[in-house]
């Protein structure tokens, strides 16, 4: 996205244009190398200086007097790169909804009569300052009791007093030394019972460990093969201290996997912790029995030492299957509130209060939140978060503006249109789609442990019948053994081993995957869906280029001084893609909005603007343009006029990534792969080269790229869409699994199964081949595992079955095939390049 | 060779006690977040240092 700042120096100028220059700046220079006090970007653009200081805004100087006056300047100590850029100050009332007290009911956790804590998710904690800073909020607000921050999660826990103090209050101190909280109220109300404790699990793995290791030193007898030399008396007393070590190895810390089974049957299916949940009962329930009647040594070594390494294991799946949230909405990137005007009073009110004719005032860097009429002031609307379309459209009075446009310039007023559910684009969520509540648990696991149950059970019971009319003692030892063998430990802990370093493979090279079951679907893909704009194009690197005479240094500089003076963002990527050349005073500078910019720089009258701005002068210089205008195909351009003559124009466009071509070759060897764009077919052409023609699909609506995939779907293919904006939301839903691409991975993604980071598209096939391996690693070390249980089940069979040999070879299996799910994974990841 | 019941009764109770403390402390939060109090402790102490208490009372819960 382009960052639109308010220049300090174009007050002189601007008299009849419609930029409003928000700040009163102290002093403003030009071009100097001076470096802003507080955030420590150039301040090339505009440079404030206070005392000895220098800014690049009045956001920073803010921040930084806020901070001198409650002697808070250590911040800058702590860490060299404390300070952020402050894009803008927040307006006043923009926290107003922060006064509704059944908002704040929402917000905060925790409220008695003069105390309330709140958690607030600051996106901006990046450095220690931050920590320090954040936790020292009470010299800037007295009311802030105490506030502690989270750096890992980048929350910050706020104690505060509401007598003196309300929510709107704590969140205007935080916003005012620049951190201010990322308040959704959905996500505030969703996330509270969802904030995951580990607490349990580690107080779990905290017993376990503690009985196993005392077990085992009391086992220590007959690991020497010295326990029948034992005096009975203390022999017994070992023993006996084993079951009481044992008791809470089974109540409390293996309660999980009996509650988790329980479930399970209860739902009538049969889920790989049943299997685990038997051969846990059947080592306790034999190792009490042996002690208690025959005197010998049980298994409580081997049954604590398992629950302790199922534990481990558990804590490291739960860990990587829910790592990130990715279940966002239009709604965590809407405003809460929106402004109404009414009878020119204005007030913030709830978006979902909103109703069709209200008149709603948007300003700056403000989101639109639903479809309406422009009624009052010009719009520049920039779609990129809907669309990826990095150049923003111009909107004039009685236009339809689609919510999900970020406004930029002068402060609008809209008439609502339709509610914030039933607007064109909101409306996608309305899909069924979206009701469907993705699976988080890994599917593999709990078919293959289907059969293996049945399986386990047949040969217990079948073996348990055999003897029973013989030997009744017998055939209980052959049943319990068979379950105690059989109990799939090694297997419960490929897939969260396998997956769960398969998920921190990828990340580490910027895939971030929703939950590692995401792999699981991205090695059975064969079907691909790409977006166009955003997705194979690059929203930056905006491909900016002179179609016409070449330029004297002269007219450069005029060109430069002249689109420096506009905030259109079309002006600003103009003007900063000039570099190197001077500035000259610019004087009558005039913006017809919509339309271009004029203005006399160096003594020459220049005018840049759309086609309509310029026709108006040289129409006929113009048709020499016409044959590069067809050549350059689709791209914005931006005509030049010096002095009444047309010069040229300029051509932005976005490129295509890099790497793409490789990416579509090798994906079209392997999958159907296919186009989605809302654009109308302009680069068809451009694009045959890549895709196949009657795979390309042009100005699709959002509703129909969802139609799309399902449609694919039904074919029995399984899909992959990989897009990036609000418009791709539904596909991205809908789709096996949806990939957003992001050029800036904290920045809005929509829900989606995986987001990556732009800069890996290009590796994007050696992603699908190690998702694939994934997959077969997992295969094979099932394979192992059963292995294992067949030598298991001939050892008992040849009547080797005892404590020692179970107190070896099932601490064994399992830890071998996590080392040996680790370690392939980690190979295969090398051998495909990936780090 | 009675001692060593003696013995194991002493090293019970010790081990039981580590057992306890490790379980107040996740209860108590210690394993909640692990990297801010690396940096916390880092910071020169100012004259804000009665106010830290309120957490460790836990007022969320």
């Amino acid at each position: 996205m382009t960052k639109i700042m308010f220049l300090g120096d174009k007050s002189h100028s601007a008299t009849n244009s419609v930029i409003i220059s928000l700040f009163h700046m102290n002093e403003v220079r030009d071009k100097v190398s001076a470096f802003c006090y507080h955030c420590g970007e150039s301040c090339d653009d505009s440079l404030i200086v206070s005392g000895s200081k220098n800014f690049c805004c009045e956001g920073c100087k803010a921040v930084f007097e806020i901070l001198e006056g409650h002697d808070l300047c250590e911040f800058y100590n702590i860490d060299g790169e404390a300070g952020l850029k402050i894009k803008e100050l927040p307006l006043e009332q923009r926290f107003d909804y922060l006064d509704d007290q059944d908002v704040v009911r929402k917000i905060v956790e925790f409220t008695d009569k003069n105390i309330s804590s709140v958690t607030f998710a600051v996106p901006e904690i990046h450095c220690s300052s931050c920590i320090w800073l954040l936790e020292r909020m009470n010299k800037v607000n007295p009311g802030i009791l105490s506030s502690r921050v989270d750096f890992l999660q980048k929350r910050v826990t706020i104690v505060y007093d509401n007598v003196n103090t309300s929510l709107k209050n704590v969140v205007k101190s935080l916003a005012s030394v620049g951190y201010e909280p990322d308040i959704n109220l959905d996500a505030a109300t969703e996330s509270k019972p969802a904030k995951k404790s580990y607490k349990a699990i580690y107080a779990k793995i905290g017993i376990a460990g503690f009985c196993l290791g005392n077990i085992m030193l009391l086992s220590f007898p007959e690991y020497l093969n010295i326990g029948d030399s034992l005096d009975t008396n203390l022999r017994n007393v070992f023993n006996y201290l084993n079951i009481l070590l044992g008791i809470p190895v089974i109540t409390y810390c293996s309660s999980d996997y009996f509650s988790s089974a329980w479930k399970a049957l209860r739902n009538r299916f049969i889920n790989i912790d049943l299997p685990i949940s038997l051969g846990l009962l059947a080592l306790f329930a034999r190792s009490v029995y042996d002690i208690l009647v025959h005197g010998n040594a049980g298994f409580m070594d081997s049954l604590s030492g398992l629950v302790f390494f199922l534990l481990i294991g558990k804590l490291f799946q739960s860990k990587t299957y829910d790592s990130i949230n990715f279940e966002r909405d239009y709604r965590s990137y809407f405003p809460i509130s929106v402004t109404v005007t009414k009878n020119k009073s204005e007030s913030n009110i709830p978006l979902s209060k909103l109703e069709i004719g209200d008149r709603i005032v948007i300003r700056n860097n403000e989101i639109i939140p639903v479809d309406a009429i422009l009624f009052k002031g010009e719009g520049c609307i920039d779609y990129s978060f809907v669309t990826g379309e990095s150049v923003p459209e111009q909107k004039v009075l009685g236009e339809i503006v689609y919510a999900g446009g970020r406004h930029m310039g002068s402060a609008i007023e809209l008439e609502v249109l339709r509610t914030v559910s039933q607007s064109y684009l909101t409306q996608l969520w309305n899909d069924k789609a979206f009701d469907k509540r993705s699976a988080s648990i890994s599917k593999i696991t709990d078919r293959v442990g289907k059969y293996f149950t049945y399986a386990i059970l047949l040969i217990a019971f079948g073996s348990a019948a055999y003897w029973l009319p013989t030997d009744a003692d017998k055939a209980l030892t052959v049943f319990t053994t068979v379950l105690i063998i059989a109990c799939p430990c090694a297997l419960a802990l490929t897939t969260p081993f396998a997956l769960g370093n398969s998920l921190r493979i990828l990340g580490r090279n910027k895939l971030y995957l929703r939950n590692a079951s995401v792999i699981e679907s991205m090695a059975k893909v064969d079907a691909v869906v790409f977006d166009k704009t955003g997705t194979i194009t690059s929203p930056r690197n905006l491909n900016i280029e002179f179609v016409g005479s070449e330029l004297t240094t002269e007219e450069r500089s005029i060109v430069k001084s002249l689109a420096r003076n506009s905030t259109h963002p079309l002006s600003r990527m103009i003007s900063e893609s000039l570099e190197g050349t001077g500035y000259t005073p610019v004087y009558e500078f005039a913006e017809l909005p919509g339309e271009g910019i004029s203005g006399i720089a160096g003594g020459k009258f220049a005018r840049m603007g759309n086609i309509r701005f310029i026709i108006g002068e040289d129409g006929g210089s113009l048709k020499k343009f016409s044959s590069d205008l067809k050549k350059n195909g689709v791209s914005t351009n931006v005509f030049l006029c010096i002095e009444g003559e047309i010069k040229g124009f300029y051509s932005l466009r976005s490129r295509y990534r890099e790497g793409i071509e490789n990416v579509i070759e090798d994906f079209g060897r392997k999958y159907e792969v296919s186009l989605v764009s809302g654009d109308n077919s302009h680069e068809r052409s451009a694009l045959s080269k890549l895709f196949a023609d009657e795979n390309m699909h042009f100005g699709q609506l959002p509703s129909d790229k969802l139609a799309y995939v399902r449609k694919k779907q039904k074919l029995g293919k399984t899909v992959m869409m990989i897009g990036d904006g609000l418009n791709d939301a539904g596909a991205l839903k809908q789709s096996d699994i949806g990939i957003a691409v992001n050029d800036d991975v904290t920045s809005f993604s929509p829900a989606c199964d995986a987001v990556m980071d732009a800069g890996a598209f290009s590796i994007l096939p050696s992603f699908m081949g190690f998702a694939r391996s994934t997959m077969n690693i997992i295969k094979v070390s099932f394979a192992i595992s059963f292995l294992y249980n067949a030598v298991g089940l001939y050892l008992a069979s040849q009547g080797y079955f005892s404590p020692m040999i179970a107190a070896i070879l099932m601490p064994f299996n399992s830890i071998s095939i996590v080392l040996f799910v680790v370690g392939m994974t980690n190979l295969c990841a090398r051998r495909r390049g990936l780090s | 060779m009675s001692v060593i019941l003696v013995l194991i009764g002493a090293s019970l109770i010790v081990a039981t006690g580590f057992l306890v403390a490790f379980v107040w402390s996740v209860r108590n939060g210690q394993y909640e977040d692990r990297y801010t109090p690396s940096v916390r402790m880092l910071f020169e102490e100012g004259n804000d240092k009665s106010k830290k208490d309120l957490f460790t009372k836990n007022p969320g819960q």
